[in-house]
Formats: C-alpha cells, structure tokens, sequence
C-alpha cells in the first residue's frame, strides 16, 4: 500500500497530490499500511451488528432532520394546520409540531418514518447481533468486556427509542408515559418523590416533552456514539472472530482484506439498509400519530402498547398475578408493580454478566476467536433458547389482547396461558433443545466415523441390504470434529483443604453444564472405524 | 384567544337551554323506561301491513328465542321496548338470527332483505316505544370531524380502537372494526348499546354529536393514511411483528447473499 | 450416586486437568484429528470466462446508472408531489415517490458496490496471523515500570494522607452535582391525594363540561364525566384531569352490593368510580353493559362494578375509588365530596 502511494505521488495527479497532502498532515499512509489489509472474516451472521451501526447512521441523519421542525413543548394551543380532523382542536406545541412535520413539510412524514422504523430496526438488529455472539460463544476471553458495552449498547437503544416514543405528545404515547408514572409511584419510600421530580410535579405536567427531548437528542445519542466507538475499537483489538472449519484456527483470522473487498462489501451494505429503510418508510404507515390525536388523561386508545423494544417489559407487568399489593405499617408496597421490575432487571443482569459466569465455571482462561457451532455448546445453547422463549412469552404478554381478537380467544384465557407459559415453556425448551444439542453431535460423529447417508440402498449378494455411506473428505471431517468438550469438575480442597463454598457451587454449575456431552471423534476411533469398514 | 373563545362558546345559554331541554326529554320518558335510550320515538311511522308482515316473520323466525309474543325466553331477551333501532341494527348487520352460541354474536351475511327488516323493525317498534331507525339527516358525513374525533376518542375509542379497528373485551367477547359499517348502523348500535356495548343515548351523545362521530369515522375510512400501507391500524404491534419478520427478515436474507460466493 | 472410588478417580484426573493446563475443564484430547488447512479456492466463472467478467462489469454499471435515475427521480418528485392543505392524498403520494426515488438512489449504490464485491475484487480468502490480546513480557514489564516509575515520582501511595483526602474530595465532588436537580419538581405533599371534586361540584361529560341531569342517565349508559369547571382551567388542566375523571354508570339498584356505609354513595342505580386504573393509571373505561365489568385497556384489570369495583382479573390491587354522589335541587348530579382514598397507582405512602 505505502509504495502504491508513494508511486502515486511521483506520478502526480489529483488522488496522489490528495493522498500526499493528508499523508503530510495526519500521517494516512502509515494508517492504511496498518489497516488497508486487515483481514475480515465473511459470513453472514457477522452482519447484524453492521445493520445496528447503520440504522443508528440513519437514525442520526433522519433525526437531525426532524429536530429542525419538532418543538418539544407542552405549552396547549389550538391546532390550525392541514390535517381536517384536528382543526380547531386543543394540544400540545410538541403534537402540533409533531403533525406539521407530517403533513406540511415536503418529506417530513417521509423521515418520520424513516426515523421510527429505524429506531425499531436499530434495536431489533441489535438483539439479533446479540443472540448470534451468545449462540456462537463470541462472548468468551478476551470479548467479555465487549459484551457489556454490546449489551449496554442495547440498553440505550431501549432508553433512546423510549424517550424518543413519547415526544410527540399524542394519546399513545401519553398512556405510556401514564404506565412509566404508575411504574414509578410504586417504588418503595422515593416513588412519589422520583415521579415528581421527573415531571416536574404532577403528572403529566408541561416539562416531561422538553426533559425527555433533551436525553433523546444528546444525552442517549451522544453515550451510544461512545459505545459504538468502543464497540468497534475492541473488534479492531480483537480481530473479528471466525467459525471453526479448516484453516481457521485460534492463532489466525480467515477473510477477505479491508481494501477493497470489505469496503465495498460493508459500505455497499450501509446503502442496502438505508435503502431498505427507506422503501419501508416510503410505503409502510408507522406511527399515525394524527389517528391518536393529542394526549388527554381521559381517554386511551385499545391496543395501547408500547414499540417493540418495550414490550416485554409492558408484558411483564400484565402477567403479574392479581392481589399483590400489601399494607405493611401504614405504607403500600405495589410488589405489582415490583415484581414484574425485579424479573426484569435481574434478566437483564443475568444478560450482562453470562460471559463472566460461564467462564468461571469452565475455568478456560484461553483466549478464543473460533466460534462454537451452537450444537457443540448444549447448555449454552439450551440456556440461550430458554432465555429467548422466557423473553418472547413476556414480549406476546404485551399483545395479549391483539392475540384474542385475531385468534379468537378469550383475553382472560390468552393471559392466563402466558402467566403458565412464562414459567414452563423456558424449562421445556431448554430440556428439548439440550436433547436436540446432543442428538446432532451425535449425528454428526455418525457421520464422521461411517460418511453420509446417500439414500442408496443395495443389496448385497448374500441378500442383505445395506444403505450405502459416502465417505466425507477431510475438510468436511475437520468441520464436524473442531471443538472442545469440557468435563465436569469436583469441589476440591484448597490450599488450606477446605471444600470451599464457592468450590462446591462451582463443582455444581460444572455438573449442570457438562454432565451430558458428546466428545470430538478423534483420530484412533476415525481409523478404527475406516478399519472395521474395510473388514466387510 | 382561541382558547377563551371557545370557553366562551361552552359557557352561553343556548347550550345550557339546549341540555336542559334534551334533559327533559328524557325525563319524560321517567324511570320505566329508562331500559332503553328515548329521544325520538316514531312507532307511528310504520303501516299497519308492515306490522302485519313484521309480526308473520317474527313468528316464523324469532319467536324460538325470543318467545311469541317477544317477551323473551331463557334463549332470547324480551324485545319489547327496544325500539325499531335495535331491530335494524341486529337483522341488519346479519347478527340476527343468531346461530352458534358463543361470547358473542357475529357479524354475518344479512339474512333478510331491507323491507322485511323494516318490517320487522316495524312489528317490534309497535310493542312499545323504543329507539327508531335514525333520521337520514344525522347520516351524513359532512359533520364536524374535529369533535367527532374528540368524541370518538373519548366514548369510543378505548374498546373500537382510536381508528375503530377494534379491540379486546373480557372473556372472549370483542369490540368490531368499525370499518366498513353502515352510518345507520353505527348510529344505531350507540343509541341501543348492542349486546355489551353500553347505551350512549341522545342526553350523553345529541344526534349531532353521533353524526360528528360517524362523519369523523367516515373521514379516516375515505382517507387511507397518508403514511402508506396501515398493518391494520393495530399500532406498535403490528408494526414490531411487521419490522421483524419482513424488514429485518429482508435484511438478513440480503447479508446472505451478501456472504455468499459468487458462482 | 456414582461410587466414591470413581468419584476420586474423577475429580483426581480434573484437578490434573486443571493445573497443567490453562483450558480451564477443557478435554485435551491427545489424537485430535489434524487440520487440513484452508480448503482449495474454487474459481468463479467471472475468473474463468472474460465474457461473464464483462458481464458483471456491465450489470455493476447499470446498477449505479439505476441509482442516479433514482436520485434524480427523488428530486423529481419533490416538486412534482407537492402538498396540498385539502387534500391527504398529497401527503401520501409526496411520501411515497420522494421515498422510492431515495430508495432507488441507495439501493443503486449498494447492490452494486457489493456484487462488484462479490463477481470482480478476488475472493480468495487469506489467512492473518492473529496475536494474544495481552502485550508481550516485554511490553507488560515496560507498562509495569511506568506505573511504579509513575508512583514513585508522585509518591501516589507513600503520601497517604494526600491520597485519602484525594479520594475524600472525589466522593463528595459529585454530591452538588446530583443536588442542583431537586428543583426538577416540587415534593408531592398531598396533591397525590386530593382531586378536585368536593361536595355539590356537578358532574359534566367530558370535554365540554356540560352537567348531566339524573334522568339523562338511562340503564345500560355510559357518561364519561369530568368535574364542573374543569374545562375552564388556565393552568394545570390535565393534571387535574388525570386524577378527576370519572366514569358515570346507571345499573338496576338491585344488582347494586354497596358495603355498609356506602349505601347512600350511588343514586338510584347511577354509580360514579374513577377512571384511573390502581395499577399503574391507564383510563379503565372499557365497560360492559351485561357483565358490569370494567376493563383496562392496557394491561387488562378487570374490575366488577356491581361490587364497588373489586379486582376480578388482572395485576391490578384494589377497587377503583368510588365517588359519591346525589344530586342538587335541579336534578343534576353533583359529588358528595371528594373521593375517600387517593386515586389511581399506589404509592409508597398512599395509606399514611
């Protein structure tokens, strides 16, 4: 690269007298001798996270644009602007506003909603990011800490999508806010005090737009542009990481160079999502905020629910038994309100520090860049699935009675339904999806030790039939057999010869990870198996 | 200064001689009859024939549930007092007869032609006043949508959704998507209150009022959102189940092509 | 379970497994079977055949054409698809050809850019060396002697008082910077539980605030109400709102169950209950007619009115307050006085 621009520049022309010009001043070239032909890893899983970062891009452009019409203020005056059904009617500066970007500037209602499905792409992309660094074990040394900032990355997606939600001051997103406040009172001995603060006094109050458009706008975006940064500095340290296969081992990284293979891939890509986003938001109605019409206390809306992202939270809440609430010497503890805030935050905790308690049980203190293919981690991979299902039930509890209209069903069977499944359906999932982990290991030892089933059936001149077995060549073996199994350990004494606590949980968590598991074929049993076939 | 003018508007006496006369309306049907919304009663409008044939189908095709003389059985409710409204309404919408049992009745294909429902209307308004079939008048939609969606909003919207597409009640029962329903019809069900649907009679809602209503409802119906596409009018549901399975569903398989080799 | 023998046996082989080796219970299998190394690259027709090559080329071409068409289109459209004060449609057809247009602009580039990717660069993969994370003992014996030259030079850990009171006067800094946000609101005092009814304010339909006379409440109605003078606010209206308004309901007396002491609370069948859900104060104004039940909305309590509105479904608490009512010498409904419980979500010190 670096004689590349050096020959350039003897060459002259304008690229070169560009490239000698930055060189001179910020030093480019030794950047792109460092990085031009850093090599990336191709896959298309390794994509979702990109889709994050870009709709966050798009987040930003269609934002900026929208903050040069938005007013985010509570003060009431009497609409006058194009949409028929408001005229005349009372509301907010930030509602009106809200529908003066809709209907009177050209493109406003087009990067409203470029701006919203964004936000829910950004948020969803990011969970499936997530869901694909679990199942794949990318979270292991030295990507822990890459987790949390991935993790909290995801926190704030919810955080800025929420503030964001409930700005334009309409009857949707009043209820919502109304919820946030209900949610807040309940909190022990400071609830009140926290709401009133909040809104500055009672609710809904004429500051809670104005507060919540300032997070939204620089606070959240700002601290998500620090993750990004730190996200993407780690990935730059680490070296993206690859599936397991031949050739690709801990000490390596198998791809495609920066330039130009990657830019062009990845670049080209931020313009697929955008233009993905853009065709989505061209044709497809998302937030009418218009249908709602301002907020009033009084009436709500059916099918008031929150954006995706929230759901499982607003969920959370619905399937929270009835008559939890207690009178304990004269002051009220809404455990109604608590205990759907407990499960969630502790499932949240239990997100954010998975990495730390998985590697403490393992004891693997190496570092690893070949991701596990999801069978070959069983618990992991069960853990994972029953995580998902536990997250989905509550996430369907938000819709529960959008669910009994459209599958006509009795609302209060539909809840009750959740309320059952949100307890057993994790349970029974992971127990079937360790059975299924285990069972493909198993197939695929089959397949390494006597090749795959061809379908063929032959029968032999003794009269027996028998399939018959393609043998797989090397590279195909290498795919099935490249992982790790790990063993149970035993609380063991230590030093002192104590069987320590913290020994005997581990000893424990070891067991409920790798009692059942299936080890790699290796290399005798692959010959003794070559051997027994030659003998018939 | 809008504001106070409008404050003002509320305050002036014609309003209040206007609710008090609407209020003595009422009245006068006193306590009796208070099962069903009063206001205009006009029984009389019906011929004798009508009647005559109203009361031959009733027989043939009521008279199981809701007893011969429409005083009601342990199937049917009694009929008597519930005006030609109420009658219109349920045959008109197919949801009478009723057929399987259930939460509640459906919508089905209307099952007699509009004058035998009249006459049926007919027959059942001459058991005693109820509700009558609304003045074409109130039907129109040029009203005013601005207080009709404000009415909207705050009568109707919690159980038909803010742009009636409907909603959840307890136990299997459902408010319907209010798309597509006849004026008559939705004027109707707000002055009899229709199986669950409470009664929003003409001292709450004025007959103005319902026509600011359906003439707002119209509105949205003539005019498909400016967004595009709707998903039904569900709100962020929808709109997360859309975002997952087709937008990031699209976008995944897109990184699949992406990550796959060229041949 | 398993005897103790095999137990040890067991745990002796971890603990070997453990100490010699940082895998951590990792299986170390001796006779792994080898790596083949990366698999033989598999040549694209584009490599093959200079007329697919040319094709590619071609297709690539077209595509970024097709984005300039699009953006050209896209400004096209922002004239061509103007607003209109009268009509919707306008706004519709300017959304969605400007969006088109945009979406062709992009999805131009991109397709392109990337199947020029894919068909054109090399797609031979290469392998990279990758390096520990951590820095060489050289390096970390480096970091090491900057740290203590660091400490040694500050004397960081030698002046122990300096250090301490450094750590005091980074624990207090931050204090006046969470104390400057009390005055984000004022402290709730009563208002939580305290609304604007009080005795003989009239009940009046929400929003225009007209009073409601008992006998326009027929059996089966609905009245949402708000109270009289409401609507005449100049300042905290929907604060005022969001704790006042009322559902108005007439039932048959008889299926009426008030517990003692609220006998006289309903008049005539006409019941009067807050519309703000116990849980967390979503409206619970859907009512039905038949069942007497209420329900919220949004996360589904349901509340029974022929029995003062007890919880009968839902992670709702507590009864709806209800609000008594009579009325005045002109027959208009009017309150009792104001609710006897604070409405809406619990709080903390709601029964104090």
């Amino acid at each position: 690269m670096s004689t590349a621009t050096s020959n350039a520049q003897k060459k002259g022309g304008f690229l070169a007298g560009t490239a000698n010009y930055l060189d001179e001043r910020v030093g480019v070239a030794g950047i792109l001798k460092e990085f031009g032909r850093k090599i990336f890893p191709d896959h298309w899983s390794f994509m979702l996270g990109e889709v994050a970062l870009y709709s966050f891009l798009v987040l930003l452009l269609s934002g900026t644009f929208l903050t040069f019409w938005f007013q985010p203020s509570m003060v009431p005056v009497i609409y006058d602007g194009a949409y028929g059904p408001l005229k005349g009617a009372e509301m907010s500066i930030a509602y009106s506003s809200t529908l003066d970007i809709s209907f009177e500037v050209r493109g406003g209602l087009l990067m409203r909603q470029v701006h919203h499905w964004s936000a829910l792409l950004f948020v969803a992309a990011a969970g499936l990011h997530m869901l694909r660094v679990f199942f794949t074990g990318a979270f292991r040394k030295p990507r822990e800490i890459n987790w949390v900032v991935g993790f909290a990355l995801f926190v704030l997606g919810m955080a800025g999508g929420f503030t964001g939600y409930s700005l334009p001051d309409d009857l949707l997103s009043g209820n919502g806010l109304r919820i946030i406040d209900g949610m807040i009172k309940g909190i022990p001995v400071i609830g009140a005090y926290t709401s009133s603060l909040l809104f500055g006094g009672e609710f809904p109050g004429e500051s809670i737009v104005g507060r919540l458009y300032s997070l939204h706008i620089m606070l959240i975006p700002a601290l998500i542009l620090v993750f990004v940064a730190i996200h993407l500095f780690m990935v730059v340290i680490h070296k993206h990481t690859h599936y397991s296969g031949p050739g690709k081992r801990d000490d390596n990284v198998v791809g495609y160079p920066l330039m130009p293979v990657y830019v062009a891939k990845a670049g080209g890509f931020f313009f697929i999502v955008f233009g993905v986003i853009m065709a989505v938001a061209a044709t497809f109605t998302i937030n009418p905020v218009w249908s709602y019409g301002g907020y009033d206390p009084s009436p709500v809306s059916a099918g008031t629910q929150p954006d995706w992202y929230i759901g499982w939270l607003d969920g959370a809440l619905r399937l929270a038994p009835t008559h939890l609430e207690f009178v304990i010497g004269g002051y009220t503890l809404s455990m109604n309100i608590l205990l759907p805030m407990v499960v969630g935050i502790a499932f949240l905790v239990v997100v954010a520090l998975y990495p730390f308690i998985e590697g403490w049980v393992t004891g693997d203190k190496r570092e690893h860049h070949v991701l596990d293919r999801p069978r070959n981690a069983p618990t992991r991979t069960a853990i994972g699935v029953a995580g998902v299902v536990f997250y989905a039930v509550l996430w369907a509890g938000a819709s529960t009675d959008l669910i009994a209209t459209h599958f006509k069903m009795s609302l209060n069977h539909v809840l009750t339904t959740m309320q059952i499944s949100l307890i057993v359906l994790p349970i029974v999932s992971y127990i079937i999806t360790k059975r299924a982990c285990l069972s493909l290991q198993r197939k695929d030892r089959e397949i390494v030790l006597h090749g795959r089933e061809s379908g063929r059936v032959v029968r032999l001149p003794h009269g027996e039939y028998i399939e018959v077995h393609e043998p797989m060549n090397e590279y195909e073996i290498y795919k099935l057999v490249d992982f790790k199994a790990y063993q149970p350990t035993l609380a063991r004494p230590n030093a002192k010869g104590v069987i320590t606590v913290r020994a005997r949980i581990r000893a424990r968590l070891s067991r409920f990870f790798f009692e059942d598991r299936v080890e790699p074929v290796t290399q005798a049993e692959l010959e003794a198996a070559h051997d027994h076939k030659e003998l018939h | 200064m809008n504001k106070r003018k409008i404050n003002n508007a509320r305050r002036s006496p014609f309003a209040a001689i206007l609710v008090i006369a609407a209020g003595l309306l009422v009245a006068g049907g006193g306590y009796a009859g208070a099962t069903a919304a009063v206001a205009h009663s006009t029984s009389g409008s019906y011929t004798q024939e009508q009647v005559d044939l109203g009361k031959k189908l009733f027989l043939s095709n009521c008279a199981s549930c809701h007893g011969k003389n429409a005083e009601g059985t342990n199937y049917g409710p009694s009929l008597i007092g519930v005006g030609a409204a109420s009658v219109d309404f349920q045959v008109g919408t197919g949801r009478m007869p009723g057929q399987a049992s259930g939460p509640q009745l459906m919508k089905k294909p209307v099952q007699f032609k509009q004058d035998q429902i009249d006459a049926l209307a007919a027959y059942v308004s001459s058991l005693a006043p109820g509700p009558s079939v609304p003045d074409e008048k109130y039907l129109a939609t040029n009203g005013n949508t601005t207080r009709g969606g404000e009415l909207f909003r705050i009568n109707c919207a919690m159980c038909h959704n803010a742009v009636g597409a409907g909603g959840a009640l307890t136990e299997g029962k459902f408010a319907p998507n209010l798309k597509g329903v006849e004026a008559k019809h939705i004027y109707e069900a707000m002055v009899t209150g229709p199986q669950n649907m409470p009664v929003f009679n003409d001292a709450n809602l004025t007959p103005t009022d319902k026509k600011d209503i359906i003439s707002y409802l119209k509105y949205i119906e003539a005019n498909p959102s400016a967004g595009g596409e709707e998903l039904g009018g569900l709100g962020p549901v929808a709109e997360g189940l859309f975002l997952w399975l087709f937008v990031l569903g699209g976008i995944v398989g897109i990184t699949i092509w992406l990550g796959a080799k060229s041949n | 379970m398993s005897s103790k023998g095999k137990s040890v046996a067991k745990k002796k082989a971890s603990v070997e497994a453990e100490h010699e080796y940082e895998g951590g219970l990792a299986v170390i299998a001796p006779d792994a079977i080898k790596d083949p190394g990366l698999e033989p690259h598999r040549v694209r027709m584009t490599d093959k055949s200079p007329k697919h090559e040319k094709a590619a080329e071609r297709q690539v071409v077209f595509l970024f054409l097709l984005s300039i068409l699009g953006s050209a289109f896209a400004l096209y459209a922002y004239f061509a698809y103007p607003l209109s004060e009268t009509d919707l449609g306008s706004v519709r057809n300017n959304t969605l050809f400007l969006g088109l247009g945009i979406t062709l602009g992009l999805m131009g580039i991109g397709i392109g850019a990337v199947h020029w990717a894919k068909t054109l660069m090399p797609d031979a993969e290469v392998s990279e060396a990758r390096h520990q994370t951590r820095g060489s003992e050289e390096t970390r014996a480096r970091a090491i002697e900057i740290i203590e030259l660091a400490n040694q030079e500050s004397g960081f850990t030698r002046r122990k008082l300096i250090r301490r009171t450094l750590y005091g006067a980074l624990a207090f800094f931050p204090l006046p910077g969470i104390i400057i946000f009390g005055d984000l609101g004022p402290n709730p005092k009563n208002t939580l539980k305290h609304t604007m009814w009080e005795k003989g304010v009239r009940l009046t339909r929400d929003p225009y605030g007209t009073p409601i006379k008992a006998s326009d409440v027929t059996i089966g109605s609905v009245f949402h109400v708000i109270p009289e003078g409401l609507s005449e606010l100049e300042h905290h209206k929907l604060e005022e709102k969001a704790k006042a308004a009322v559902l108005l309901v007439r039932v048959d007396p008889k299926e009426l169950n008030p517990s003692k002491g609220r006998e006289n609370w309903a008049y005539d069948g006409i019941v009067a209950y807050s519309k703000i859900c116990t849980h967390v104060g979503c409206p619970v104004a859907l009512y039905e007619q038949h069942t007497h039940h209420l329900l919220c909305p949004c996360h589904q309590s349901t509340f029974d009115l022929a029995n003062e509105c007890a919880v009968v479904f839902g992670p709702a608490s507590r009864p709806l307050p209800q609000l008594p009512i009579t009325v005045d010498a002109e027959g208009y409904l009017v309150a009792q006085s104001d609710f006897t419980e604070p409405v809406g979500p619990s709080f903390w010190e709601r029964s104090a």
